[in-house]
């Protein structure tokens, strides 16, 4: 049933949902939007050393969008700079290598609005495996680490205190989304995937009261925009990555409509002083 | 170290060039409340936070005993407003509990009708009293406090001292206890340290309140307040317990 590049498409596109939704809850969480994007712009990088050394496209993403994981959380750890100066700095001189290379390496042709929006329809069978199969292996691993990374988002310090490694756990999770965005670059490009990440988070957001309602309403909220935006986009003929992203915005509006008044008001509401 | 909690030995940790705190040793053992006082800036956040090694002294050793369960209560908690959080998950942030012992956590400091509420509806006092109920959940052998009372009513604040005398009592852990009320501290505690930026002086309640380096920091004005002190201390024992009441008819 893999041969039909439409179920391939829906298997990929719902499988990174899956992983999006309860790591942009972490992202929203410990407010890393910026994050996503800086490993989103090395990707560039990655792709033109996979083209010049003939390389598997995601293992070369995922390999330098490592490494920039890697030198931030050394430069935080040595320099006093804010956060977001810092992944500026690492997004746009990485970006630049880039470039850089991609000009000394004429002889690559890259495609570079596949690069930046992706093309779900155009995904083969071993993306789709590199999607379940990374995936997999990230959500195991998040929910592995939940505890230690939830509890350290709440307060590093009583996290710490009290016996677990937080640090260690961020260290994981910041080559989860390295690896996610890997995975993502065929389906949603670098452009988008830090929307994918966000948008149904923030949706899920308006909905939720526990953090773990919010991980799985924000992946639902993910494969649906998914599925319809799929569809859409091949009803009316526009083009997939950006079509998903629009039907995310879309749920993310209806969640600011006074739903969750009707929906909790059987509840005893406590009057909030 | 042996049958300590938690040793601090000859303790500081220096920042940009300054020495934060420096020269602190403390020790804690089991069924023991050690309290940190001294004025703002004395160094005794920083005192606590190496006692539970968030921080690594500078100079000096500190020893945790190996394998205890720790609970801290922080001075300052800001909980992020993209956070959904219950009062019940803020409790099994660290550590997973039956319903049944979190009912009771939140009874004994009692907020135990919040369980299900944001923590963001809810008042500092009530905010408060989650951080002790959390840290109580978890049976701690050593439990830290860094002003667990702040911000919690006066008769709350008496009732939260009471708890924790209670919990030490029960559960038979080490308490290290920052507190800004000298009430508390003098009545309450087995050893006092007194900070400010090193260890003034220290010891038992009672001889600390005599030394003129405390004198010096909190001043005579509390003399009046010394009586009540004492009267506290020999009516602590007592099963009624009404302790405030005996304080004032004196």
């Amino acid at each position: 049933m893999f041969d039909d590049f439409i179920v391939r498409a829906f298997a990929a596109g719902i499988g990174l949902a899956l992983v999006t939704g309860p790591l942009g809850c972490f992202i929203v969480w410990r407010r890393l939007s910026y994050f996503g994007d800086t490993i989103a712009h090395s990707a560039l990088l990655g792709v033109t050393i996979a083209y010049a050394m003939n390389f598997n496209l995601i293992i070369a993403v995922f390999v330098v969008s490592c490494l920039l994981a890697i030198s931030l959380l050394f430069l935080q750890r040595r320099t006093s700079l804010p956060d977001d100066a810092l992944l500026g700095l690492l997004a746009h001189s990485v970006l630049a290598i880039g470039l850089v290379l991609l000009g000394i390496l004429s002889f690559i042709r890259i495609d570079l609005m596949g690069l930046l929006f992706g093309d779900i329809l155009s995904v083969n069978f071993t993306d789709v495996l590199f999607v379940w199969i990374g995936g997999g292996v990230v959500l195991t691993t998040l929910i592995l680490i939940w505890r230690p990374l939830f509890a350290g988002t709440v307060n590093l310090e009583l996290a710490k205190a009290e016996g677990l490694n937080p640090d260690l756990a961020t260290t994981i999770f910041t080559l989860l989304i390295a690896s996610v965005i890997a995975i993502s670059i065929k389906i949603v490009g670098i452009l988008l995937i830090t929307g994918l990440l966000i948008i149904p988070a923030a949706a899920s957001r308006n909905l939720s009261s526990t953090p773990i309602q919010m991980a799985i309403i924000s992946s639902i909220i993910g494969v649906c925009s998914v599925v319809i935006g799929l569809q859409t986009s091949m009803i009316w003929n526009t083009s997939t990555g950006p079509t998903i992203l629009v039907i995310t915005l879309g749920v993310f509006i209806l969640t600011l409509l006074p739903l969750k008044k009707l929906l909790i008001s059987k509840k005893k509401i406590r009057i909030v002083r | 170290m042996n049958n300590y909690l938690v040793e601090l030995n000859n303790c500081g940790v220096l920042r940009n060039h300054k020495w934060l705190v420096r020269g602190v040793s403390l020790k804690v053992s089991q069924g023991e409340i050690v309290t940190l006082i001294g004025p703002n800036g004395s160094g005794k956040s920083t005192t606590a936070k190496m006692s539970l090694d968030i921080l690594k002294p500078d100079e000096g050793t500190n020893n945790i005993k190996k394998g205890i369960r720790i609970s801290y209560v922080p001075q300052k908690i800001s909980i992020d407003w993209s956070l959904p959080l219950r009062a019940i998950d803020f409790v099994n942030l660290v550590k997973k509990h039956k319903t049944s012992e979190i009912n009771d956590a939140l009874s004994i400091t009692g907020i135990k009708h919040l369980i299900y509420e944001d923590v963001r509806n809810l008042s500092g006092g009530e905010f408060q009293r989650l951080l002790m109920a959390r840290a109580i959940a978890k049976e701690p052998h050593f439990l830290v406090l860094d002003e667990p009372v702040q911000g919690v009513d006066y008769p709350g604040e008496i009732a939260l001292y009471k708890t924790i005398q209670e919990i030490v009592k029960k559960i038979n852990c080490g308490i290290l206890l920052i507190s800004h009320n000298l009430h508390v501290v003098m009545s309450q505690t087995d050893y006092v340290i007194c900070l400010n930026g090193h260890v003034c002086c220290s010891g038992a309640p009672n001889t600390v309140i005599k030394e003129p380096e405390y004198i010096k920091l909190f001043g005579k004005n509390i003399d009046p307040t010394l009586a009540f002190y004492q009267h506290d201390h020999d009516h602590e024992h007592l099963p009624d317990g009404s302790i405030d009441d005996s304080g004032r008819d004196s």
